[in-house]
């Protein structure tokens, strides 16, 4: 499938696919952490690659962040970050416990790593309930780092196919906790034809 | 280091070419390669931002930034129409780290170190000097090229800062 020539209405299509995903895994997230949290609408894009990151507007933050690839009838990678402080406050908030020490424990890790893995967990759920379709997803990686530096580094299995990445991007936050993620969904041109035809869109 | 100077950013799979004075630079290099080429003499540099080491694995692609082998060529070409000396160009090569410990996955876990030695081996072809690199490790890296010196600072998060 040609990315840079995809119908509008597959991406609203996909637009909507992603939002209901995106709310369960806010859904998800709101029970670990027990306060409300909201998102926005995801934001679909068709981009080549040099663009990818300033439209996913924090090149040089320092982030942690966590990387899933996706196997099966849809394959594609999913990535989520927060800011390093933010990831810090969501692991005490999992763990119950404040560390006054700057860097991340292994501990706090895992927990960042087990919080992001929930939430993959939830949108491909609501993901596979859509379009019937069944796939599965590796371990969580966790790296801290640059953003542009993780967001690189994952982008290889899109490089090898074409130029230009779909992606899918919606921001969670909780405001009681100062909390925000950044979700990436980026699904491989070629899994999107089964995905259109089982939602019914594809002529 | 940027002396106030226009900073220009490359982003991935893409080159620019630039002459002093001007800093070309690249934020947040992880597995992907930053290959500087400089001459010297009419102080004209330029930047790919390599992505995969090599154009065959791919199917019908024309993007030749993206590749370590076919950027450095197309880089070339870029820096000497932009007035370069063939003789006086030099290579600054940083990147190729390993950024996501990922055990059953082979290839992903060498992709840095295939794309240093894909540029290398077309430095090579190409017969350009290599003077100085800094690849491998677990952290990203931050380049800036200046087009006046032809140094290239390099920043980190957590291992500092140098200038190759």
């Amino acid at each position: 499938m040609d990315l840079k020539n995809l119908d509008p209405a597959w991406l609203d299509a996909l637009k909507e696919i992603g939002n209901i995903g995106v709310g369960n895994a806010a859904t998800a997230l709101s029970q670990l952490v027990n306060a409300k949290i909201s998102m926005t609408v995801p934001v679909i894009d068709v981009l080549p690659f040099g663009e990818l990151s300033k439209a996913s507007g924090n090149g040089d933050v320092y982030v942690a962040g966590v990387y899933l690839r996706i196997t099966g009838a849809i394959t594609g990678d999913i990535l989520f970050t927060m800011s390093y402080q933010e990831a810090r406050r969501l692991a005490s908030l999992m763990l119950k416990q404040q560390s006054n020490d700057p860097v991340l424990s292994e501990m706090e890790c895992s927990a960042v790593k087990e919080a992001s893995s929930i939430l993959t967990g939830s949108f491909l759920n609501a993901l596979s309930e859509l379009t019937s379709l069944s796939f599965t997803y590796s371990v969580p990686y966790f790296c801290t780092d640059i953003f542009e530096a993780i967001l690189g580094s994952i982008l290889f299995h899109l490089g090898e196919v074409g130029d230009y990445a779909l992606l899918i991007k919606t921001e969670l936050s909780c405001r009681t906790e100062k909390l925000t993620g950044n979700f990436f969904f980026l699904p491989q041109a070629n899994s999107l034809d089964l995905m259109f035809e089982s939602i019914g869109v594809k002529n | 280091m940027t002396n106030g100077n226009l900073v220009i950013t490359v982003g991935i799979a893409e080159l620019r070419v630039d002459t002093s004075p001007t800093n070309l630079s690249v934020i947040g290099l992880g597995s992907c390669i930053g290959v500087c080429l400089y001459d010297p003499v009419t102080k004209t540099g330029g930047i790919a931002h390599v992505m995969l080491p090599e154009l065959i694995n791919a199917r019908g692609n024309v993007n030749r930034a993206k590749f370590g082998d076919t950027a450095v060529e197309a880089l070339l070409e870029e820096i000497l129409t932009a007035g370069a000396n063939e003789s006086g160009i030099i290579a600054k090569i940083a990147g190729g780290a390993h950024m996501f410990h990922i055990p059953e996955e082979r290839n992903f876990m060498k992709l840095g170190e295939r794309n240093a030695v894909s540029v290398k081996r077309a430095l090579k072809k190409c017969n350009i000097p290599l003077v100085a690199e800094d690849t491998g490790g677990q952290y990203g890296r931050t380049i800036i090229l200046n087009t006046t010196s032809g140094c290239v600072l390099i920043k980190t998060i957590n291992y500092g800062e140098k200038i190759i």
